[in-house]
């Protein structure tokens, strides 16, 4: 063994020294090192799959190394369980919450280490301690106020609340800002920066390069499970971080030419839809898609987009309002006539819609066309057909691995979206409805996928894109419009507005408010 | 690896072997410990299976509704229903099915067999697309329904041969089919005969078979059973595929019935449809809802119950198989277990 006097690693606030990570079939982690110093916030980036979430886990002792050392303030220290995280004074926030829905803020703050009186519950010393923490950090919340009826960036501050209640000097943020609208990721950063003025060592997980160059100090970049590349954020830029992540060049932004915007092909009016509890979640929308354009719908999650989008494919039922394709009233028509319309759709939520994950690829190729007469002869498929068709379609969209047997969930989820966007697009729709289509994938597979959304509408099909993701939103859209409680904010046009303006219309302001504020302002 | 290795690598058919194995192992360890000779008992349940020409018969005529009532659970779960009804449509099946048979006695028997099939399918199909419609029209849960259709077949089954069609003689019975509407025996040894309804039977494997895999059909209907929600997205019916699937789980129910009718008891009995839908339910879990794998499974439970005869005459209770088959059941619902202790194996070897 060296000589341990050798390492002085006091500087840092985490050490993480040759971590080595196996899980069946994969290296997650190859002999990685991270150093972190205290006080700084760090990012950590890289694609999905590149092995930082691992790399996290293990810091927070939900999986142990197969080896490496970890060293906390210098100390090296052993940390099998998040007990022992937590008593290293590390805490996480995890991507999906961890709270309680029906209980207050104090409560679910407190859960499992609650202060008390004797056998009573101290909730008054509670209150005051969160209080004291909030104020602190500029952690804004009511305490008393209970976790469903709080808007999703407030509960992201109760779960840092919570992390910082249980003393953490060390915090992991894991993509936190995948949830939040472009005002609340601002005030993310403000509580970030504020942390960080009274000591507090940040580690930031995400993939948002924009993000990265606004609020870090430093980045260790991964890939396939190995470190890239350690940086610091103001001698780096975004080009040069996704060099390091992909391995390769990449075109951030998509580019495009001017649309040819031919008829009009879908008409939406005053649309009322229902989410599943029964209440109006799609309030008097009314817009227009018109071929060769794409037509982006921004919006925070659960503004009514889902239940829009699922309206117009014929999976939801339409209250009241018209859905007009290709001039027939469509409104109603079961999905299959929806399709055999010409209309395409690339669903949300590829696991839940888009595929049969049991099913091999072959199959999941010809869903919403098995009983065409190329793939069906009335009662029994033809698989050999199908199989041939399959073939073609792997290697034109470079599904990988090529094979056509192989079950949908055992893809990678890039490459399940391109199984869907090649089935979507081998249909040769006129139109096409693509929902959240880069959710969750990593920046070459993004790419891809904008590209081939772009060459659509050049094609000529008229596209409505729903995306969560602003840039996303600005990159592809021809037109963008806002929708804030199942209704449209407004419509602007990508080279006319910008993220603050959709961001304030996200958040419920009406187009034409902010723009006469504007005017009376100057 | 080759294409033979392969498929006896592939888990679907390793797992239900190895959980055979471990329950005969356990139940041998069970009559150690009670001071039997398992290698006694084991000789005897396999010569109770197959070491006659009687005990093969038996053994098959047992296996005939079995494998049918296991093809209609498994295609059941294949479209995502659990049809714990195959009782009840099994016994609306065979009790039309004897009512027409009891009314064919001038009818040649190329027009009375056929009958007989078509309509002990068609009562089962109906029962079981009652609980279908149920579902795809009111979201009642299946498992409910198809209990509770249990009951109202069982009753409707006593009332009527104690009452309108019951045979002279005070026996909750039916009268006699026609001649001409039963199954040919094959072989005759002793008071045991072998029915063609084995072959149809295994016909109606075949046919499942090619009906999953092959057709649109079996598209939809797997569809369905993986994920509603992506089926319905490819414009596929939800609820015409609930009922069309428990309409074919039932028929094949109602063909079992129709089997005891026509190649056993000759007529409708109190006691026809005994527990063979609910072990309908362990032959496809056992055989992994696949039409062949059920096949083997009906004919595993058939034989064990076959030779547990001959096993208590060796001395060895017969309950003994039910422990197997109860051991049987455990390993393959937890399936993880086994398949945890495969890869585990598995890593070992790397390891090393």
């Amino acid at each position: 063994m060296d000589n341990k006097n050798k390492k002085d690693y006091s500087q840092y606030a985490v050490v993480m020294e040759q971590i080595v990570k196996k899980f069946p079939g994969v290296l997650a982690n190859d002999h990685v090192d991270l150093f972190v110093k205290r006080g700084e916030i760090h990012a950590i980036v890289g694609e999905n799959g590149a092995g930082k979430t691992t790399l996290m886990s293990q810091l927070y002792g939900l999986i142990n190394p197969n080896s490496g050392k970890i060293y906390i303030n210098g100390v090296e220290t052993r940390i099998k369980n998040p007990n022992d995280a937590i008593a290293a004074k590390i805490g996480m926030v995890h991507q999906h919450f961890m709270l309680v829905d029906r209980l207050s803020v104090v409560e679910n703050v407190v859960l499992g280490m609650e202060p008390s009186h004797g056998p009573f519950f101290a909730i008054d010393v509670a209150r005051k301690q969160i209080r004291e923490l909030s104020e602190k950090f500029g952690l804004y919340v009511d305490p008393d106020a209970i976790i469903e009826d709080l808007p999703v960036g407030a509960q992201q501050r109760v779960e840092i609340i919570k992390v910082l209640y249980r003393g953490a000097e060390i915090l992991i943020l894991d993509e936190p800002t995948a949830v939040l609208t472009p005002q609340e990721t601002d005030e993310l950063f403000d509580v970030l920066r504020s942390l960080k003025a009274q000591g507090k060592t940040i580690i930031l997980i995400t993939h948002k390069l924009h993000e990265v160059m606004a609020v870090t100090d430093s980045v260790t970049v991964m890939r396939l499970g190995k470190v890239t590349g350690v940086v610091k954020t103001k001698d780096t830029n975004p080009k040069e971080l996704a060099r390091m992540m992909v391995g390769r060049d990449v075109l951030l932004r998509v580019e495009k030419d001017k649309a040819k915007v031919g008829d009009k092909i879908l008409e939406i009016e005053k649309l009322e839809v229902n989410e599943n509890r029964g209440l109006r979640a799609v309030n008097g929308v009314s817009f227009s898609v018109h071929k060769g354009e794409i037509v982006g719908i921004a919006g925070v999650a659960g503004n009514g987009q889902s239940e829009l989008v699922e309206a117009i494919t014929g999976l939801r039922k339409v209250e009241s309002g018209k859905v007009i394709f290709k001039d027939v009233d469509i409104t109603n028509f079961s999905p299959k006539k929806h399709r055999e319309m010409g209309m395409g759709h690339i669903p949300e939520d590829r696991l839940k819609r888009g595929l049969v994950t049991a099913f091999p690829i072959y199959y999941n190729f010809i869903l919403g066309k098995h009983d065409d007469p190329k793939f069906c002869d009335g009662s029994f498929l033809k698989i050999q057909d199908i199989k041939k068709f399959s073939e073609e379609l792997v290697k034109e969209f470079d599904v990988r691995p090529p094979l056509i047997n192989i079950l949908g969930a055992n893809l990678s989820g890039g490459n399940q979206q391109k199984v869907i966007i090649a089935r979507e697009i081998a249909f040769e729709p006129d139109f096409l409805v693509v929902s959240q289509p880069t959710r969750g994938l990593d920046i070459g597979a993004i790419e891809f996928i904008h590209k081939t959304i772009i060459s659509m509408r050049d094609k000529g099909i008229g596209v409505l894109l729903i995306s969560m993701e602003l840039e996303e939103i600005f990159s592809l859209s021809d037109r963008i419009l806002v929708m804030y409680e199942g209704k449209i904010m407004g419509e602007v046009r990508p080279e006319e507005t910008s993220t603050e303006e959709v961001g304030m219309m996200m958040t419920g302001h009406r187009l034409e408010d902010l723009r006469s504020q504007e005017t009376q302002e100057v | 690896m080759s294409k033979l290795k392969k498929f006896y690598m592939n888990d679907k058919i390793i797992s239900p072997l190895i959980a055979i194995v471990i329950s005969f192992i356990i139940a041998a360890i069970v009559m150690i410990l009670i001071g039997k000779n398992p290698a006694t008992a084991y000789g005897a349940l396999f010569y109770g299976a197959f070491g006659t020409e009687g005990a093969l018969i038996n053994n098959i005529m047992k296996a005939t509704p079995l494998i049918l009532t296991g093809l209609a659970v498994g295609f059941g779960f294949r479209a995502g229903l659990f049809n714990i009804g195959a009782n009840g449509q099994l016994i609306i099946g065979a009790l039309l099915a004897t009512y027409v048979g009891s009314q064919m006695q001038t009818f040649p028997f190329y027009l009375s067999i056929p009958l007989m099939l078509v309509v002990g399918m068609l009562g089962g199909a109906l029962w079981g697309a009652l609980a279908g419609w149920l579902k795809a029209a009111r979201g009642a849960h299946e498992v409910i329904t198809t209990i509770m259709l249990n009951y109202i077949a069982v009753f409707i089954a006593n009332y009527v041969v104690n009452g309108p069609f019951q045979a002279p003689g005070g026996v909750p019975k039916s009268p006699e089919i026609a001649y001409s509407a039963r199954f040919p025996n094959l072989v005759t040894t002793g008071a045991t005969w072998l029915s063609a309804g084995i072959f149809v039977a295994l016909a109606a494997v075949v046919v499942v078979y090619i009906i999953i895999e092959k057709t649109k059909t079996g598209y939809e209907v797997k569809a369905v059973g993986f994920n509603p929600y992506a089926a319905e997205y490819g414009g596929i019916s939800i609820s015409k595929n609930v009922v069309l699937a428990m309409a074919i789980s039932g028929a094949l129910a109602g063909l079992a019935g129709t089997m005891q009718v026509m190649g056993v008891y000759y007529r409708y009995l109190g006691s026809l449809g005994g527990s063979m839908g609910f072990d309908g339910i362990t032959i496809a879990l056992i055989g992994q809802n696949d039409p062949i794998g059920i096949a083997f499974a009906a004919f595993l439970i058939s034989s064990i119950r076959a030779g547990s005869n001959q096993m208590q005459i060796a001395g060895v209770s017969k309950n003994i198989v039910i422990i197997i088959q109860g051991i049987i059941i455990f390993l393959v619902a937890a399936n993880r277990l086994v398949k945890t202790l495969m890869v585990w194996k598995r890593k070992g070897v790397e390891e090393i």
